[in-house]
């Protein structure tokens, strides 16, 4: 606590001081501490859904390269595309979409191609009972149903939008959430009679929501690219890694979380 | 109208005090005496722990009385529902209206129109001597002004009682007299009490006056009876006298140290009832050594200040003083601590009972 | 800072004060300066004049100036009971009344959730009367009050301590009664505190987010406000996003400073 306010003030006081020496320039990329001499960091930015799954193979990346040690950042694709491409000191890179991932090849911040790794289609999560009584897509439409979905500027409402166009089916949602957790969080707490969402995150919610897979859904796989960033410090390590997520025991790992072969 | 209150608040008062109809009650007290406390009971700001209070044919309040008889449902007339009107040191004008609806206020809120409350506010601003103030803000007066509208205020509101809460102690030495003649010429008739340090006030405001001291009435009666023949020390105080107590005897009195006071005994008061011995500090000489002569009393103090004092010097040793003159004081070479003799003529001693 | 008044009294403040006083004014202004930078100036007529912009631009006023006024209406008594009523516990009851001032906004949203929501302790039975709070409007507007009393209760209680009691007790010794003390003497006095405790209120109501985000939903119209509105457009249109954050942060300072000036006249 006193760490992290001396942190601060010093911050402050350093911010000042540059301010005041020169015109505050954006210079970016902040400096990383250095710890073990021997030790070898990885730094591994990925999408927020891949938490699970990569926590557990960064373990196993970490057992089959002794003195190396993974750092994972998880957050929303569009942020952490938006980090590396200001200069984040990311050496991999998982995306939950292909758009965002494009952003950065475009950029030429990429080492190589980006492989498809994951796939992930939606589903429809209800709360415990299911007291709406939902069976299949048509039903979210029924007048009195209380639907919630991922606004259309996210990639999960996205594809409920292509899954809507594709189906004729006109959903009228009583909020459009701008992340997953947000509409997860909405049919667990009962507010909601259904959701739209992943396949994964209905897995990763237990016991508190139901999911209901239906066919519709064929109609916007999500793809899941991932990539070895260009100002990688160690590329053959980020290169293993990649490898061990495309591999089998990646494979393995994703499909346990719910995730569909690419 | 007539006001009749007896009041204990636990720690801080119990006393008792009567208004005739058109009666003027000075209160006189050191700090901390209950003063403002009794006119807060009064004016129904503070509950007492036990009391009741009437006025006129009204019922204010009566609570019970502290398990001395039966108990008497617990009875309280809100403030603004009494009557009785509240004037405090600081004139407390509302300083986000104009001096004129500062007057007007209390016929306003007895249901009274805009246009009629202006017109009593002037009628009370005149009676001040303050109509041509009516347009200013508060913050745009001087203490004595603003006050001789708060004492306009008050009378705005006809009240049955005016309490004056030392209304004079926040002026200047200059605004003090032109508010103590207004209030002269306004109390006139009026039931009020005013709480005030100044001897000055009671000689031309009151008819009665009333010392409190540690929350109880140490003595009461007419101005001139209270100030002319104090019993308590500090209504000797007020008038100017030394005073000591003790049991009044053939020659003069015996004080409850165990000197012998001689003086002139004014006949009513029989040896061996309590009594007092009051006499100017101008009749006391004081001497460095014990002189001769017996009609004199001569007492042996210890000099614990001086000060100047209407051309003089008061030398004060407890709580008896003596005027001499400046010349006399530095022949003599006072200084506080010094141990002296106070003498006074017998003839000038008044024995009284107490 | 600089502006030579008349005399030039005392300011009591040492020199080497104006640093990090200068440090901490950059510390608030630069952000802003390097937002106004990022701006896409070609297309922010277009950006914040959208239907969605507008959407959420209406709904942000609309609503807050209904939760200030839900502020006033519960805020002025509670806080007249807290700076002239003395009772036990009223320094607890205080920091109760004060805790969604330190309060994560989610963390409020959740407690709105588990008070007004379908499920909630309220909510079941307002569910049963036919009144529906979540996704609704309403519900955007019990987020904002949430977080905004303790700005007015707050602004409003240290004026009336600062007022005292005595002109009140004046009033009263003059045969007005609590009612009409109250409107004409209590409230005329505070009414600077009261004026700042309301826009204090409408600017917080204004900049809510998590509590909204939480208990409300987001629907253009319906419950997403300008805060909403840009955290979902940051992810697809930055411009958008930094175009929209503008005119918050224009409409913000309008208020406040507005109100601010509006004050330093009256005083």
């Amino acid at each position: 606590m006193r760490q992290a306010f001396g942190k601060a003030a010093a911050l402050l006081a350093a911010f000042g001081l540059a301010c005041s020496l020169a015109a505050c320039g954006s210079s970016g990329g902040g400096a990383t501490s250095g710890s073990g001499a021997t030790e070898e960091t990885l730094t591994v930015y990925a999408a927020a859904s891949l938490k699970k799954t990569f926590t557990g193979l960064a373990k196993a990346f970490e057992r089959s390269h002794p003195g190396t040690k993974v750092v994972l950042n998880f957050a929303g694709s569009s942020d952490l595309a938006t980090q590396i491409s200001q200069g984040a000191p990311a050496d991999v890179f998982a995306s939950a979409d292909t758009k965002n991932m494009d952003k950065l090849a475009d950029a030429g911040l990429l080492d190589g191609e980006p492989a498809d790794f994951a796939t992930n289609v939606l589903e429809i999560a209800v709360p415990p009972g299911n007291p709406a009584s939902i069976s299949a897509f048509a039903d979210l439409a029924k007048p009195g149903v209380k639907v919630v979905v991922c606004a259309p500027q996210v990639p999960c409402g996205a594809a409920t939008e292509k899954v809507e166009k594709g189906t004729g089916v006109g959903l009228k949602p009583v909020s459009e959430e701008s992340s997953v957790t947000d509409v997860l969080g909405k049919v667990i707490s009962g507010e909601a009679d259904a959701g739209l969402v992943y396949a994964t995150d209905v897995l990763s919610a237990g016991n508190k929501a139901k999911g209901i897979p239906f066919p519709e859904a064929a109609q916007a796989v999500n793809t899941y690219p991932i990539a070895t960033v260009g100002v990688a410090k160690n590329k053959e390590l980020a290169k293993a890694f990649v490898e061990l997520v495309t591999g089998a025991e990646g494979r393995e790992a994703l499909a346990d979380s719910g995730f569909g072969a690419p | 109208m007539s006001f009749t209150m007896s009041a204990r608040v636990d720690g801080r008062l119990d006393a008792a005090l009567t208004v005739a109809p058109g009666e003027t009650v000075a209160v006189f007290g050191p700090n901390g005496a209950g003063k403002s406390t009794l006119l807060a009971v009064a004016a129904g700001l503070l509950r007492p722990d036990a009391g009741s209070a009437r006025l006129g044919d009204r019922q204010l309040f009566a609570t019970g009385d502290g398990g001395r008889q039966h108990r008497v449902p617990p009875h309280w007339f809100p403030p603004h529902r009494r009557g009785v009107a509240l004037l405090a040191q600081e004139a407390l004008l509302f300083p986000h209206l104009s001096v004129l609806d500062n007057v007007a206020f209390a016929p306003r809120s007895g249901g009274k129109s805009r246009a009629e409350s202006r017109k009593a506010a002037r009628h009370w601003l005149g009676e001040v001597d303050a109509l041509e103030l009516a347009e200013r803000r508060p913050a745009q007066l001087s203490g004595g002004q603003a006050q001789r509208v708060a004492v306009a205020r008050a009378l705005a509101a006809e009240p049955e009682l005016l309490l004056l809460d030392e209304p004079m102690a926040a002026l200047d030495i200059h605004a003090a007299p032109q508010l103590r003649r207004v209030l002269k010429r306004v109390l006139a008739g009026r039931s009020a009490v005013i709480v005030t340090h100044d001897v000055l006030d009671a000689l031309m405001l009151a008819d009665r006056v009333v010392v409190l001291e540690r929350g109880r009435v140490s003595e009461e009666g007419p101005v001139r009876e209270v100030l002319g023949r104090p019993r308590s020390a500090f209504a000797a105080g007020l008038a100017g006298l030394n005073l000591m107590t003790g049991t009044v005897t053939a020659a003069g009195l015996l004080a409850a140290g165990g000197q012998l006071v001689t003086g002139t005994p004014d006949g009513e008061a029989a040896a061996g009832e309590p009594g007092v011995a009051a006499f100017p500090p101008s009749a006391v000489s004081v001497f460095l050594e014990l002189p001769h002569g017996s009609p004199r009393n001569c007492f042996p103090v210890t000099v614990t200040e001086l000060e100047p004092h209407a051309g003089r010097i008061r030398v004060r040793a407890g709580e008896l003083s003596a005027d001499i003159t400046p010349a006399a004081s530095a022949e003599l070479g006072l200084e506080p601590g010094m141990r002296v003799f106070f003498v006074v003529k017998s003839a000038e001693v008044q024995v009284y009972g107490a | 800072m600089g502006s030579a008044r008349n005399g030039h009294a005392y300011s009591g403040i040492p020199r080497w004060l104006y640093v990090p006083a200068a440090v901490g004014a950059l510390f608030v202004l630069l952000p802003l300066a390097a937002m106004l930078a990022k701006v896409n100036w070609a297309q922010f007529i277009p950006l914040v004049t959208s239907a969605a912009s507008l959407d959420a631009l209406g709904l942000s006023l609309r609503t807050s100036a209904a939760s200030t006024a839900l502020c006033l209406v519960f805020g002025v008594p509670l806080a007249m009971v807290l700076a002239r009523r003395p009772f036990r516990g009223q320094r607890l009851f205080r920091a109760f009344v004060l805790l969604p001032l330190v309060l994560p906004p989610v963390v409020g949203g959740i407690a709105l959730l588990y008070t007004f929501g379908r499920q909630g302790l309220l909510g079941k039975g307002l569910e049963v009367a036919g009144l529906q709070i979540a996704f609704s409007t309403t519900a955007v507007v019990l987020a904002q009050t949430f977080v905004a009393l303790p700005f007015l209760v707050v602004s409003l209680e240290g004026a009336l301590r600062t007022a005292g009691k005595r002109y009140e007790a004046v009033a009263a010794t003059l045969g007005a009664s609590p009612a009409t003390v109250l409107r004409r003497v209590t409230l005329p006095l505070v009414l600077p505190g009261l004026a700042s405790g309301a826009v204090l209120s409408f600017a917080r109501s204004l900049g809510e987010f998590g509590a909204t985000l939480t208990f409300a939903g987001s629907l253009q119209g319906v419950t997403r406000t300008l805060p909403l509105e840009i955290y979902l457009q940051r992810e697809s249109d930055a411009d958008a996003a930094v175009a929209l954050s503008l005119l918050l942060v224009a409409v913000a300072v309008a208020v406040v400073g507005l109100s601010y000036r509006k004050q330093q006249v009256s005083a």
